[in-house]
């Protein structure tokens, strides 16, 4: 026979690819099929992955039930790959993380352009269970793996005068088509005060679930800071820099009476077209009443001892 | 339009055998049609065709306005429609339109409202006395709730003149609906502006007419007039 069938007894490919080399794949596919395992058998699934990161458990980890996988990883903001909530992960492939550098420079003695294998080496890696809170009014419970981002700042030995710290994402709009319309200023552009980057509730996050972070969700390395709305966490990092004056920061710049420089969770202060003094966790029916700080008021309250946080909103 | 004989185009004045059934057909595919997103928001409530998605009680709340303002829309595309191919049996889609879209946005304001907010009364106050786009969205409510009480036959022998007056008020739901969401959109305003193009070409064909045609030439009010 010179056509070869294809008979049913024959092993498909998911039979015989290894384990570990199938889940690798887990990061390129674009549906939720590959998810499925993940969702299933989430413990595992994933401390079997051979992407899989190594980790120790971290501080500040809240024992609330995680908001699965999947959930986490096909709702997502992120416009520059769409402006839906299921856009970033169907468009995931238009980021290209490789190869992927990370420049730290401004006011600090130490500055340098690293490939990101190199900015990595130096941190032990922990987990980190957070609660995230949208300003749109919706929130999640995220196990990150990532490090403090005290420790990168402390070893570019910040200069007196600097007194905020400025990130950016990356740029690429030949391959990031969200970023070939003006919906934010491109490319986006996300700061804190130095004080509240120190905190060692701040982190850099490379993985989630214990994996590698997939693209939707910021790969290779996003910032987490958790008692502020989602998006001062900026995704996809290029550049982190030391700066005398408040930084631009992306949504501010395009909505400033909406989105302020700081933007801590607080339901006392209404955005000024909706209400933030509900929320509703993913998975849950009711709407829960959000905390102060994202509930992360014992920790970080004092960063804010004396300011008007309605003026400082 | 092609299937359609000529009679049918002046006025409806002859009506044959064959012409009295495409404006029933055309009333009951249109029917289903505008039907067909509340079964698959159903289906998909229940389950079926891949559920509601990360984040359900969302989706509910803004499929059934999306439906709203394009069932709105439609409603508001038969009189213009009807004066530009001249088929005066297409006006019967309107009030079933009208009504439809009344349903979708009293689906969307009762999951607001029950499901959403969960009764929350004191969250439901607060948002329709403080939140411009809420009281946007309620007024429009309100408006439709108005002509579809108002959309019987009884009703329009009883205001007689009134009632084309009453029903322009469609024009301020359209505009108040297209408000609603405009003012809840945080960026991407792509959706809401194909809404705005299509509402302004609709009012502003009716503009055009109302300043071209003196008042008396266009007659028939209660049955060709504004709505």
């Amino acid at each position: 026979m010179l056509i070869r069938r294809h008979f049913r007894s024959e092993p498909r490919s998911s039979e015989i690819t290894p384990r570990e080399v199938y889940l690798a794949r887990r990061n390129f596919m674009r549906g939720g099929l590959a998810l499925g395992a993940g969702l299933l058998l989430p413990g595992l699934a994933h401390a079997q992955n051979g992407n899989g990161l190594s980790f120790s458990p971290g501080p500040f980890s809240t024992d609330e039930p995680k908001t699965p996988w999947e959930d986490v990883t096909t709702y997502n903001n992120f416009y520059e790959l769409g402006t839906g909530k299921s856009d970033p992960s169907r468009n995931a492939e238009m980021l290209r993380t490789e190869p992927w550098s990370v420049v730290v420079d401004g006011a600090c003695a130490n500055p340098g352009r690293y490939a990101l294998e190199d900015f990595l080496k130096p941190w032990a890696l922990e987990e980190r269970i957070y609660r995230l809170r949208c300003v749109e009014g919706w929130s999640m419970v995220i196990p990150w793996v990532g490090f403090e981002l005290n420790q990168v700042l402390k070893q570019a030995e910040p200069a007196g005068s600097a007194r905020y710290v400025a990130f950016e994402t990356i740029l690429d709009p030949e391959n990031l088509s969200g970023q070939r319309r003006p919906v934010l200023q491109w490319p986006y552009t996300e700061g804190l005060r130095l004080d509240e980057a120190m905190h060692p509730l701040t982190i850099l996050a490379v993985g989630l679930y214990g994996e590698e972070l997939p693209n939707q969700n910021g790969a290779p390395l996003r910032l987490v800071v958790p008692w502020k709305y989602g998006f001062k966490s900026i995704k996809s990092i290029v550049r982190i820099t030391l700066a005398e004056d408040e930084p631009p920061t992306a949504w501010n710049q395009a909505q400033p009476n909406e989105y302020g420089f700081y933007s801590n969770v607080n339901p006392e202060v209404a955005h000024p077209r909706w209400s933030q003094r509900t929320e509703r966790r993913i998975g849950e029916f009711r709407r829960r009443r959000t905390e102060m700080f994202n509930g992360y008021g014992d920790e970080v309250a004092d960063l804010y001892a004396g300011m008007d946080l309605k003026k400082f909103f | 339009m092609s299937r359609v004989s000529p009679a049918t185009r002046v006025r409806g004045v002859r009506r044959g055998a064959r012409d009295q059934r495409w404006p029933r057909v055309l009333w009951w595919v249109v029917l289903l049609v505008g039907l067909a997103p509340a079964l698959w928001l159903a289906g998909r409530t229940a389950g079926a065709f891949g559920g509601l998605g990360v984040n359900p009680i969302e989706t509910l709340v803004r499929d059934s306005g999306t439906y709203t303002i394009i069932l709105l829309l439609a409603a508001l595309a038969v009189t213009p429609l009807r004066r530009l191919t001249g088929l005066a049996p297409i006006l019967r889609l309107r009030r079933m339109l009208g009504l439809l879209a009344f349903g979708y946005a009293t689906a969307h304001f009762l999951i607001w409202l029950g499901v959403d907010l969960f009764f929350d009364w004191q969250l439901i106050i607060e948002d329709l006395t403080t939140r411009p786009f809420v009281m946007a969205g309620f007024a429009a409510w309100v408006i439709l709730l108005l002509l579809a009480a108002t959309s019987t036959r009884a009703a329009m022998t009883l205001l007689k003149r009134n009632w084309t007056r009453l029903h322009r008020l469609v024009y301020l739901a359209g505009i108040l609906g297209v408000v609603h969401i405009v003012w809840l959109t945080r960026a991407d305003y792509r959706e809401v502006t194909l809404y705005a193009l299509a509402l302004a070409t609709l009012l502003g064909m009716r503009l055009f007419w109302a300043l071209r045609t003196p008042r008396k030439a266009r007659g028939e009010p209660a049955r060709n007039g504004a709505g």
